[in-house]
């Protein structure tokens, strides 16, 4: 299956281009236009987290944010006062470096997640993941177990989380591929489950507790601290890391299982270390930031429209770009509506929704539908 | 295909002129990519029984694919045809029997080591995402990456694609392509594969009178060149004119092997397709031709 909208892009932008010289020819502008992205991404992400830190109730100036960080970096620049260098260093500036964290981790496993799938529509929200993992966050508040320490919410999203991404796949999967119809149906299967889990906990709960669980069912960055950050460190980091090594991989899986395994891939090898790679992902965020849905779905596609579907690419790129849309909204969730702040999965889903929406209609129009 | 990925920065790192990754990942290849020698064996099926449930879909199937030949697979719908080509690929775990890939038993090598020695071209071609026609022949070069080889790849794509008459739409995407033409590309990317054993499953089905002519003559040039060559084909004219052997399956067995001009006799394949058929010889050629009788016309 093939993705319609990105081939009308596509073919718009060919039939305007000059008749390629050659087979080897045509890849120097697509070459051209990922480094030219990948610098983009990189610099916009530089600019906003600046920004961002800058950006509140209380403001701090670009330039002494800077300077504070150079200090704090020992390359010069200056200590700012008591108050400025506390909300930079101990509120700021760890919810900047979470939203960071939170965003990629979504986007990355998003780009993961559709290639293994080989399906467009796969992401950790739409088909139940993000909810599996908050089942063991929820579980993990609502009981009051605390014996991993600050790792205790990780650890039970991501073994939530793993769980569902085995059980979403063993059930959407039939002779080796994986309908759209039978992917969302599992997904509608799999979130409804959560939700019953997560209303099971919130009845057992007591208040304090259900205002906790309040928080992750709307997805927020408000109570980010430097051991959050550190909570999630490690998941997302091995994440991030290992999932560029198997971008290769991915491209020939869009051929199909059998075909990928003509060419050496050992495909259930590839699947399971994706698979876990999602659930690793998925859990970092969700374990710190709820459940935030629609990044994974929204940055993969604006970047296979932009520069194709190459996972090479693709993979690293949506974890910039995940990064870049986490981090702006939670800027304008936080500045939105000062001095209140807006939850961000409510934000990213008044986004993503209606974006999501004008894909199945694009798709309908196009192609009458996914298969 | 990781390991070779790491073979190849310790190269770059080592800027060793490729030394290392000849040490480690380039010997195999190099065995693997050489032709064999014209008759040769390429792939072999020793007494091959596949089952599917109670069902023997292959029953005790013997052949041999040589070096330098195209071979024909030939039969009815349903007589085993694709599940031998799935066995000789490796896909398929024999029930009873043996299937060896250059001279190993296929099970016997990594996914990655197959795919060194044997290309596929699957019945159908899909693509999840809309890569372009270039991306998809080059991705046949996936097995020789990290290999000394892997300097052959663009002139492979660019041989492949020229073979198949694909260049000229090199830069559009595969989704956009009609079915005759995404067969192609298909097979492209299964050339440019470049591996010493090509299994072809029915290649000419969307293909117009003349791609159809052109792709079995691209399965004869790679025979010539030492490759071998097996290909599901339903056409038996094109299997009588450009095999140099054909097996017809009937039932899961091999009613009958060998040069299309002994194999292809009225009441064989009469037989086997369960309808009457005439063959002739081209009164030029002399290569059998093969029609179904049609009742009202030929008993006038």
């Amino acid at each position: 299956m093939s993705h319609p909208a990105l081939r009308a892009e596509r073919g718009k932008r060919q039939a305007a281009a000059p008749a390629p010289a050659g087979p080897a020819a045509p890849a120097a502008p697509r070459r051209g236009r990922v480094v030219w992205l990948t610098a983009a991404l990189g610099a916009a992400l530089v600019v906003l987290a600046l920004v961002s830190a800058a950006t509140g109730a209380f403001r701090i100036p670009l330039g002494d944010v800077l300077g504070s960080v150079q200090h704090r970096l020992h390359l010069g620049g200056r200590e700012l006062d008591r108050v400025a260098e506390s909300v930079l260093w101990n509120v700021r500036l760890p919810r900047v470096v979470l939203a960071l964290l939170v965003g990629a981790s979504l986007g990355c496993a998003g780009a993961l997640m559709q290639g293994v799938f080989g399906n467009p529509l796969a992401e950790p929200g739409v088909i139940g993941i993000s909810s599996g993992a908050a089942v063991g966050a929820v579980g993990a508040i609502a009981f009051g177990l605390e014996f991993l320490g600050t790792w205790t919410v990780t650890v039970f999203a991501f073994v939530s989380g793993l769980l569902t991404v085995l059980l979403v796949y063993a059930l959407s999967r039939s002779g080796g591929r994986t309908e759209v119809v039978t992917l969302i149906l599992t997904g509608i299967a799999v979130n409804a489950f959560a939700g019953a889990l997560i209303g099971l906990f919130i009845f057992f709960a007591d208040n304090a507790q259900v205002t906790q669980i309040t928080f992750w069912q709307l997805g927020s960055l408000s109570q980010a601290t430097w051991s959050k950050v550190l909570a999630v460190l490690p998941c997302a980091a091995a994440g991030l890391l290992i999932a560029p090594a198997y971008a290769r991989q991915l491209d020939l899986l869009a051929l199909g299982e059998r075909p990928a395994r003509h060419l050496g891939v050992d495909v259930e090898r590839l699947r399971i270390v994706l698979v876990l790679v999602v659930a690793l992902l998925t859990a970092a965020a969700v374990a710190v930031a709820g459940v935030i849905t629609f990044v994974g779905l929204l940055v993969p596609h604006l970047l296979r429209m932009a520069a194709g579907p190459g996972h090479r690419f693709l993979v690293p790129a949506s974890a910039l770009g995940g990064a870049l849309v986490l981090l702006a909204a939670d800027l304008a969730a936080r500045t939105a509506a000062e001095p209140a702040e807006l939850p961000l999965g409510v934000l990213t889903a008044l986004i993503g929704s209606p974006f999501f929406f004008w894909l199945l209609r694009r798709t309908r129009r196009r192609q009458g539908g996914w298969a | 295909m990781r390991r070779a990925g790491r073979v190849r920065s310790a190269r770059d790192a080592n800027g060793a002129n490729g030394a290392l990754a000849r040490l480690f990942g380039g010997r195999a290849a190099a065995a693997a990519s050489a032709p064999q020698a014209p008759g040769g064996t390429a792939a072999e099926a020793r007494a091959l029984t596949v089952r599917l449930g109670a069902r023997a879909v292959l029953d005790g199937v013997d052949l041999t694919v040589a070096a330098g030949e195209v071979l024909a697979l030939v039969g009815p719908n349903g007589a085993g045809k694709s599940t031998l080509l799935a066995a000789l690929a490796g896909d398929i775990a024999p029930d009873a029997g043996e299937v060896t890939v250059a001279g190993r038993p296929a099970h016997a090598w990594s996914a990655p080591e197959l795919a060194l020695r044997r290309a596929v071209l699957p019945q159908a071609a899909a693509l999840s995402f809309p890569f372009r026609v270039a991306d998809v022949v080059r991705m046949g070069r996936a097995p020789w990456h990290g290999t000394a080889h892997e300097d052959e790849d663009e002139a492979a794509v660019a041989e492949a694609m020229a073979a198949t008459e694909v260049a000229a739409f090199a830069d559009r995407p595969f989704a956009a392509l009609s079915g005759g033409e995404r067969a192609r590309v298909a097979l492209a990317r299964v050339l440019a594969q470049r591996t010493g054993l090509l299994l072809l499953d029915e290649p000419t089905a969307a293909l117009d009178l003349r791609h159809q002519e052109l792709v079995l003559r691209v399965c004869r040039a790679r025979a010539a060149a030492g490759r071998a060559v097996v290909v599901v084909l339903h056409d038996l004219g094109l299997a009588a004119a450009h095999a140099d052997r054909t097996a017809v399956l009937h039932r899961g067995r091999i009613a009958a092997a060998g040069p299309p001009g002994q194999v292809f006799v009225p009441a064989l394949l009469g037989r086997v397709y369960d309808h009457p058929v005439e063959v002739l010889p081209h009164p030029e050629t002399g290569v059998p031709l093969v029609f179904p009788r049609r009742p009202g016309k030929s008993s006038q």
